[in-house]
This record gives C-alpha cells, sequence and structure tokens, in this order.
C-alpha cells in the first residue's frame, strides 16, 4: 500500500495542473480571442460607459420604461452584516425568493403586485411572470404578454401612440430556437435602449 | 402542458439514447487500454503523468489496494480545497478581494467536492477567488467525476471477469478517463458555452451603471471552463449563487438543452460500457430501459404539477403555471424537465429553485435522490447504485424459483447481496437520521425559510440532497450554519464512501468468481420482465423506507394547499 502514497501526491498534483490551471487559462485566451464581446460578459456600452450586460437584467422603476420581473436578491445591510436587505437585481449576489407553495409571504406579495397592476392596467389579464420572482433575481426577460401588458403605461409616459409601442414590442420578441426550444421572450433592457433610440430622433 | 412542450422532452431522451452507443463504444477502448483518434496527442501526456508519479500501467490492483488508492487521492483533494479556502485572500487571481472563508464552510465544501456533491452553502460569487474556483472547484469537478467513472468501471470488470484477482489499476483509469474522455468534452464544450454568452474572464467584477442611473455591480469570472466539467462531471457547483438559472451560467434555451444533454450522456453510456464489457449490449440496454421509465415517469408529474401552478395563484386569477422561481427563457417545460434531470442524475446545478416548486412537483426530486440517484445517476456512481439494485432484484427473482441467483453468468451470493443492502441501507440511515434531528435541534429548526410542512421538506432535502451526493437545495433552508455544515458534511461524507466501499467489495469477489455459461434454468436479465422486476424493487424498497417521510412533507402540503391553508 505504500507505493501508493508517491502517486496520490504526485499525480494530484499534475491532474490538478493540468485541469485547474492549465485548462482554464487556455480556454480564457482561446475564448477571449473567438469570442472577445460573450467572454467579458457582454457588456453594452453607451458613450463610452457601461450601461449593463445584454444578459443581466437591471431594474426598471420609471414610467417611462418597461419593467422587468420582480427580484429577489439582496445584499448585506450596510448596518449589521448579519443581515441581509432587499436589493433587486443585484448581479453580485444573485438567487431567487425561495418562497414555498403555501407561503403566506408569498401569497401576500402577488396579491399586492396583482392589485398595482390591475390598476395601471384593468383591461387584460396580469401575466404570471409579472407578479412571480426569477430564480437567478437577474432575469433579463419578460413574456411577450407581459411587455404588451405594459405599452399603454409606456406610451402615455412616452406621448407615443400605442400602436407603435406594440410594434417595438414585436420586433423586439425572440422566438423559440427553430421553433422548439426554451420560450417566446422580451429582452427588457434591448426593448427599453430601442425605446430610448425612438425618443432621441 | 403542451405538445411542444412534450416535444422538447421527447428531443431531449432520442438524442440521449442515440449518443449512448457511440460515446459507450469510445469509453470501452479507453478503459481497455486501446488507442484512439486521442493518442497521438495525449499518450506522451499520459506517459509523461505515470513516470514522474512512478506508476506502472501494467500492474493493478486487488480491489482492497484500488479503494486504498481513491481514498488517499480524496485526501490530497481535501486538503487541496481546504488550504485554498482558507488561504485565498493572500494568494493571486483574487479581484473582487475575497477574504479567507470560515472554517466551517471551508470543512463543508471541501467535502463537499470530493465526493461530487457540490452543496453550495458559499455563494460562489460573494465568498470565492478565482483561484478557489479554478484550482480547488474546477480541478476536484474532473476528478471527483473520474473517480465515479472509475469506481464504476471496476465494479464492471468484476461482473466481466473471471478467476482474477485483480480489478484494474486506479492510477491508470483516473487518468485515462480524465485525459481522454472528460477534458477533451469539455474544451468543445467550454467554447460552446462562451459563444452562447458565457463569460470567461480573470478580469474584476464589472461597474455599469443601468440607464436609470442607479450602479449595478455585475459577476464575471472564468465561467465557462467551470460550467462545461460541473455539469459533464455531475458535479453540480455553480459558479454563481444561482447556478444555472443565473444568466450568464445559462444564456440562452440553446445552452440549457446543451447541458441538459451533459448530465446524462456520460452515464446513460456507461450502461453501454457494462454491456460491451460483460459481453452483450443488451444487458446494457435492459438497465438503461430501467433509468428511462423512471425517468419519464418522473417528468411527467413534475411537468404536469408545476404546469397547474399553486391554488393561490389560481385564486388571484393567474394562469401560465408556477413561474415563481423559473426564468422566462426556460418557462415551465425546461425547468421541469431540468429539475428531474439533475436530481435523477447527482448533479444537483439548477435552472429553477426547487424550494418555489409545487408540493408535488418538488417531490419529485425529492424521490428521485432517495432512490439512490439510480436513474441514470451521478456519472458512474449511478452505475454502481443501480447495480446494487440489480443484484438484489436477481436475488428476490432467485428467492421466488429457488435457485442460487445469478446475473451475467456470476453467482450472486450471500457476499453479495449482504454488501448490497450494506449500501443501500446509508440512505435512511443519514437521510432520515439527521432529517429527525433537524428538525428538533433548535439551532437547526431557526434555520427553516417556510413554515409548515414546507418547512420540513427543506430540511428532509437538505439531507437527502447530501446524502445522495446530489448538491440541490431547497434553499431557502440556511445552509451555512454550524450545525448545518458539519452534520452535511457526514451526511456527504457517508452517502458517497460508505457505498463506495462495499460496492468494490463486490467488484473484487465477483472478479474473483468462476464464469457460468448460461442454462435453460437461468433468468433472462434483457428482456421486459427483468426491467420490471428491477423497477419493481427499487419503488418497493424507495417507498416503504419514505414514504412516511414524504407523508409528512409534500404530500400533507399538497392537501394542505388544495384546502387553502397557508402557513
Amino acid at each position: 500500500m505504500l507505493r501508493e502514497i508517491r502517486p496520490a501526491i504526485v499525480l494530484l498534483l499534475a491532474l490538478t495542473a493540468i485541469t485547474g490551471l492549465a485548462y482554464p487559462l487556455a480556454m480564457t485566451a482561446i475564448a477571449g480571442t473567438l469570442f472577445p464581446v460573450q467572454a467579458q460578459g457582454s457588456l453594452i456600452e453607451k458613450d463610452g460607459k457601461v450601461i449593463g450586460s445584454a444578459l443581466i437584467g437591471q431594474e426598471f422603476k420609471d414610467d417611462k420604461y418597461f419593467h422587468g420581473r420582480p427580484s429577489a436578491t439582496v445584499a448585506p445591510d450596510p448596518n449589521d452584516s448579519t443581515k441581509t436587505v432587499s436589493a433587486p437585481y443585484n448581479a453580485a449576489n444573485s438567487g431567487g425568493s425561495n418562497l414555498g407553495p403555501t407561503s403566506k409571504a408569498l401569497a401576500d406579495r402577488l396579491k399586492e403586485d396583482m392589485d398595482k397592476l390591475r390598476s395601471e392596467n384593468p383591461n387584460a389579464a396580469v401575466p404570471v411572470d409579472l407578479v412571480t420572482t426569477s430564480a437567478s433575481g437577474l432575469d433579463p426577460n419578460i413574456s411577450p404578454e407581459a411587455a404588451q401588458f405594459q405599452v399603454p403605461r409606456v406610451a402615455k409616459a412616452r406621448n407615443l401612440p400605442e400602436d407603435q409601442v406594440k410594434q417595438l414590442v414585436t420586433a423586439n420578441t425572440e422566438g423559440r430556437l427553430l421553433g422548439v426550444l426554451g420560450e417566446p421572450r422580451v429582452n427588457v433592457l434591448a426593448l427599453n435602449l430601442a425605446l430610448d433610440r425612438i425618443a432621441a430622433k | 402542458m403542451t405538445v411542444i412542450g412534450w416535444f422538447q422532452i421527447f428531443l431531449y431522451c432520442a438524442i440521449v439514447v442515440a449518443l449512448t452507443k457511440p460515446l459507450g463504444w469510445y469509453m470501452t477502448r479507453v478503459f481497455n487500454g486501446e488507442r484512439t483518434f486521442l493518442s497521438p496527442v495525449l499518450r506522451p501526456i499520459e506517459a509523461g503523468i505515470y513516470w514522474i508519479s512512478g506508476v506502472d500501467e501494467k500492474r493493478e490492483q486487488h480491489w482492497l489496494t484500488y479503494t486504498v488508492a481513491m481514498l488517499l487521492f480524496h485526501v490530497g483533494g481535501f486538503l487541496i480545497i481546504y488550504s485554498l479556502m482558507r488561504l485565498q485572500a493572500v494568494l493571486p487571481f483574487n479581484p473582487a478581494g475575497q477574504s479567507a472563508v470560515a472554517e466551517d464552510l471551508s470543512f463543508n465544501t471541501a467535502i463537499s467536492f470530493i465526493t461530487n456533491t457540490n452543496w453550495q452553502n458559499y455563494g460562489g460569487e460573494s465568498t470565492l477567488s478565482y483561484l478557489t474556483q479554478m484550482v480547488g472547484l474546477t480541478h476536484q469537478n474532473f476528478l471527483s467525476a473520474a473517480t465515479g467513472i472509475v469506481l464504476a468501471v471496476a465494479l464492471i470488470r468484476g461482473f466481466a471477469r473471471a478467476s482474477m484477482r485483480t480489478v484494474g489499476n486506479f492510477w491508470v483509469d483516473v487518468t485515462r478517463c480524465t485525459l481522454y474522455i472528460l477534458l477533451p468534452i469539455c474544451v468543445v464544450f467550454a467554447l460552446f458555452l462562451v459563444w452562447q454568452g458565457m463569460p470567461q474572464t480573470l478580469g474584476a467584477y464589472v461597474e455599469a451603471t443601468t440607464l436609470e442611473g442607479a450602479k449595478q455591480t455585475i459577476a464575471v469570472g472564468p465561467v465557462a471552463s467551470q460550467v462545461a466539467i460541473k455539469m459533464l462531471g455531475t458535479n453540480g457547483g455553480g459558479f454563481f449563487n444561482a447556478n444555472a438559472a443565473h444568466p450568464f451560467e445559462n444564456p440562452t434555451a440553446l445552452s440549457n438543452f446543451v447541458q441538459m444533454l451533459s448530465i446524462f450522456v456520460l452515464g446513460a453510456a456507461l450502461t453501454n460500457v457494462f454491456g460491451r464489457m460483460v459481453g452483450n449490449q443488451r444487458q446494457g440496454w435492459a438497465i438503461l430501459a430501467v433509468m428511462g421509465l423512471l425517468f419519464v415517469a418522473g417528468v411527467g408529474v413534475c411537468y404536469w404539477a408545476e404546469a397547474q401552478g399553486t391554488s393561490t395563484m389560481h385564486a388571484l386569477g393567474l394562469t401560465g403555471g408556477n413561474m415563481e422561481g423559473k426564468e422566462v427563457r426556460f418557462g415551465i417545460v425546461a425547468s421541469s424537465l431540468f429539475a428531474v434531470i439533475t436530481t435523477a442524475a447527482s448533479c444537483g446545478a439548477v435552472n429553477a429553485m426547487h424550494d418555489s416548486f409545487t408540493a408535488l412537483g418538488g417531490m419529485i426530486p425529492l424521490i428521485n435522490m432517495q432512490l439512490g440517484e439510480i436513474i441514470v445517476g451521478g456519472v458512474g456512481a449511478g452505475m454502481y447504485g443501480m447495480l446494487l439494485f440489480v443484484i438484489l432484484a436477481i436475488f428476490v427473482a432467485g428467492l421466488m424459483v429457488g435457485r442460487t441467483p445469478e446475473y451475467v453468468g456470476k453467482k450472486i451470493e450471500a457476499r453479495e447481496v449482504k454488501m448490497a443492502m450494506l449500501a443501500i441501507l446509508v440512505l435512511p440511515l443519514m437521510i432520515l437520521g439527521w432529517t429527525a434531528v433537524g428538525v428538533v435541534y433548535p439551532a437547526a429548526v431557526a434555520s427553516m425559510a417556510n413554515a409548515g410542512p414546507h418547512g420540513f421538506t427543506e430540511v428532509l432535502y437538505a439531507f437527502t440532497s447530501g446524502t445522495a451526493n446530489n448538491g440541490s437545495a431547497f434553499a431557502g433552508l440556511t445552509g451555512n450554519t454550524f450545525f448545518y455544515n458539519l452534520t452535511l458534511a457526514s451526511a456527504m461524507f457517508v452517502g458517497r464512501f460508505f457505498m463506495i466501499v462495499p460496492a468494490m467489495a463486490i467488484a473484487g469477489s465477483l472478479a474473483a468468481k468462476k464464469s457460468i455459461p448460461p442454462s435453460m434454468g437461468t433468468f433472462p436479465t434483457t428482456g421486459g420482465l427483468f426491467v420490471g422486476l428491477v423497477v419493481g424493487v427499487i419503488l418497493i424498497m424507495g417507498g416503504l423506507t419514505f414514504f412516511p417521510a414524504l407523508a409528512l412533507g409534500p404530500i400533507v402540503e399538497q392537501l394542505a394547499m388544495n384546502a387553502g391553508n397557508l402557513f
């Protein structure tokens, strides 16, 4: 058995060097050459400043922007490091609400958000993704229904005809891959950037 | 439930089955020490590793030596991870300035990664440096996966060999598995993932100013290289806290689909390796059929339950299923499918929060793990776990007809059955034992995030996931406490190694036996009767053991929900 001790150390170190250093560093170099944008995090710049990532949702509260889904991410409480405070779309600490199907807290939150949305647009059914938190708290997407639901509010806040905003939503709707994989969706940040471009014209 | 949803599920199953045979052929060649198309590149590296570590690749090991070598290897792996976590603050590749990780959390995480569990009591982006992620976690993702696979291969050799004292050489098997199987697939897979949008950078976290003028710190890192092996090796430990739900860790529907495939392909291919090594591929297909039946049943129930939504949602007029804790790009079907796959295998990556699943939808992952993760299972671990159940099923069949049971030419005798039972009893011992402690010990009770039966399920899920080396969680439970760090580490350790040692003892005793040709009285193990028998034994064993616990958790929660009770 004693002769197994040398490989237990040397072979472990050799494989660690290959899989733990050579492999990730080589991948970093190759990926940076082949796919430089994605490798850095698909960042979007505007006037030379990073305004976010195409893949990471961000918080929108203003009426003139489409809103993303509720986010359950938290951050350490600045006053007490053992506690956390709500910090929607905290891209340095992803996570979900983890509230279960019989949770009273979840039921109360759903009802509150529903009431708010119903008063905003009484004519349409509230889409489920607009009142439920995502798993990561960073979901960049909403369903096409959730975007259409917000059209009257955004159009009013921007003094644009509803049809024009609707068309913009349709133009920013992505379908399933090859008609099969995934779900139809709208990237909220991309849609809002498109809105801002119209306003700039 | 929709037609297009079911079509996605069908497509998934079809591709896994289609990949089983070619991959099984390739893996068999690797473990038989034959040349492969990668040999010109990899053979010099392989030979170099044997040379510096003093391994004689021609020398095979007795099962006990093989097991001891594996254990020594893990002691080293544990020390590497533990020291990296404790020292990361003063080591390089730490642009976010992460400080040293606490003792109990480092201990838990080190055990978690050497056992292929990857339970996340740490939050990747908020706790670990890039060096810890790469050298500590990525390397152990490779090696714990390779270990699982080679142990399964050693057990398969036990069935395939006759009158031999040895089961292979651990060092050679682990090196070949890493170099010829895991690494090449990961190189291609990682680049594919970057193409889909996954970051792969050593740069610091990005400071962005959002459209509304708020500050957003965006965590990035060498994600793709780790995620590739995390999925392929059924490890499941996320780079980010939200794991495969994080848009950087799973950017598109396509990346999600390929990640799901990568969880199952090696485990499914091992059934074919088994068939080839024992000289009849139909033996492998029969085992895959057992797995397939249990899998499809689980997917059906989970997808149905999640598409139904909860009674709270119905009361508010919300339709479209239970989207709490799910991402829009995956929707109901890809989230449910992922949850069943990740717990059928011992992966534990999640693309949706299982804690927010409906009661019945969340029960399926729980059952998958409690059955011992033998539905394809962890790479290797699923195969040897399944073979333990096959031994029991054959034993039961032998009792019914009053003959000494045989399987692929080997007599199954008292020693094998005892060892198989010993291994399988580890599950209830750790799961039910620790859950009982967790629901009465005050410091543990305080960790529950949800009240009522759901809180109980959180605890049950944690110890089930730990013991089964899965690593997914009902993540509301605050696991990063002294109690959970230590108890979960013990569940993970016992769940892994107390299963491996009896399985290796079986490998050794089978390899030493003579092979007997099939006769008129041999129970055929390639047909529907055999498949049905094994499925039955698995469900009866699992059902008798865990039904009372499930009744206290998800089942009573479903009834409470239907009655309109909230907690």
